[in-house]
């Protein structure tokens, strides 16, 4: 396994740069916006990776609850954490976007303000999940994840159940797109989640080897009753 | 394709988080490393 991440990091790169450049190059310019509109093929991509990772967040999250599988909730607290960067990266690339073609960097729309409670939810999480040094604290987590899942399917939805100022949806919502733009659309979609399987994978593993010093660093604090280790 | 400052900044903003995200697991794995080499003396 440990031989699979570098070529799998590779062939992760190679694909981030054809998603790049299917992107900016292949993708025609969209008459109305003209490039800002390319901003999309960021945009987009790393708001269906964040929610899929919320999504992760919430099945690790109950499988903790249920089991009480420590796994699990590694699962749920990577899933969380590179969750937040990605839906952090929407929250920025959003107002970019916005400026040049509303006028506006933000407004308080719902689709709009339902994805900054849903960020604000997760950044609690793993404030929670940091900050709080109790034995109840995954199972806390984890209830807390389940209640922001909840969020996911009303910011997807809001652009349907609510009058607002987001475009409509790319699919399933009635309008139509350049293939070459759904192309590049897919393709960074792909490369974008390649890539958060790679962080989570790098992230799953760096928190079981904490997990692992933290547990020998209390055995060794129980067999040094002088205290001379920290 | 021209260089819009908008997209140029959309698209710098992302890798810029997703590179300063990465830099913080390096971080956390160089420190991880040395508490277990404390570990092993």
């Amino acid at each position: 396994m440990k031989k699979a991440f570098p070529v799998l990091g590779v062939l992760t790169a190679i694909l981030l740069g054809y998603a790049l450049y299917q992107a900016l190059v292949v993708a025609p310019t969209e008459k109305t916006m003209g490039d800002v509109q390319r901003i999309f093929y960021y945009h987009v991509p790393s708001a269906w990776t964040a929610f899929i990772l919320f999504f992760i967040n919430f099945g690790a999250s109950v499988v903790y609850l249920i089991k009480r599988n420590p796994a699990a909730d590694i699962v749920a607290l990577v899933c969380a954490e590179v969750g937040v960067v990605f839906c952090t990266v929407v929250l920025v690339t959003g107002p970019i976007w916005a400026r040049p073609v509303w006028g506006i960097w933000w407004t308080w729309d719902m689709r709009l303000t339902s994805t900054l409670v849903l960020w604000l939810i997760y950044v609690s999480y793993l404030f929670l999940r940091r900050f709080s040094s109790g034995g109840q604290t995954p199972t806390l987590a984890a209830a807390l994840a389940v209640l922001g899942a909840l969020c996911v399917p009303f910011v997807y939805f809001s652009i349907w159940f609510f009058r607002t100022q987001h475009p409509q949806p790319v699919m399933g919502g009635g309008g139509s797109i350049d293939p070459r733009m759904l192309h590049a659309l897919l393709i960074n979609w792909l490369a974008f989640s390649c890539f958060a399987f790679l962080v989570c994978w790098s992230r799953y593993r760096l928190e079981k080897l904490q997990r692992e010093v933290d547990q020998a660093h209390a055995m060794q604090s129980l067999l040094d009753p002088t205290g001379s280790v920290r | 394709m021209n260089g819009n400052p908008y997209l140029v900044a959309a698209y710098a903003v992302t890798w810029i988080i997703h590179i300063a995200y990465l830099a913080t697991i390096v971080r956390r794995y160089a420190r991880l490393k040395r508490e277990i080499e404390e570990l092993k003396r």
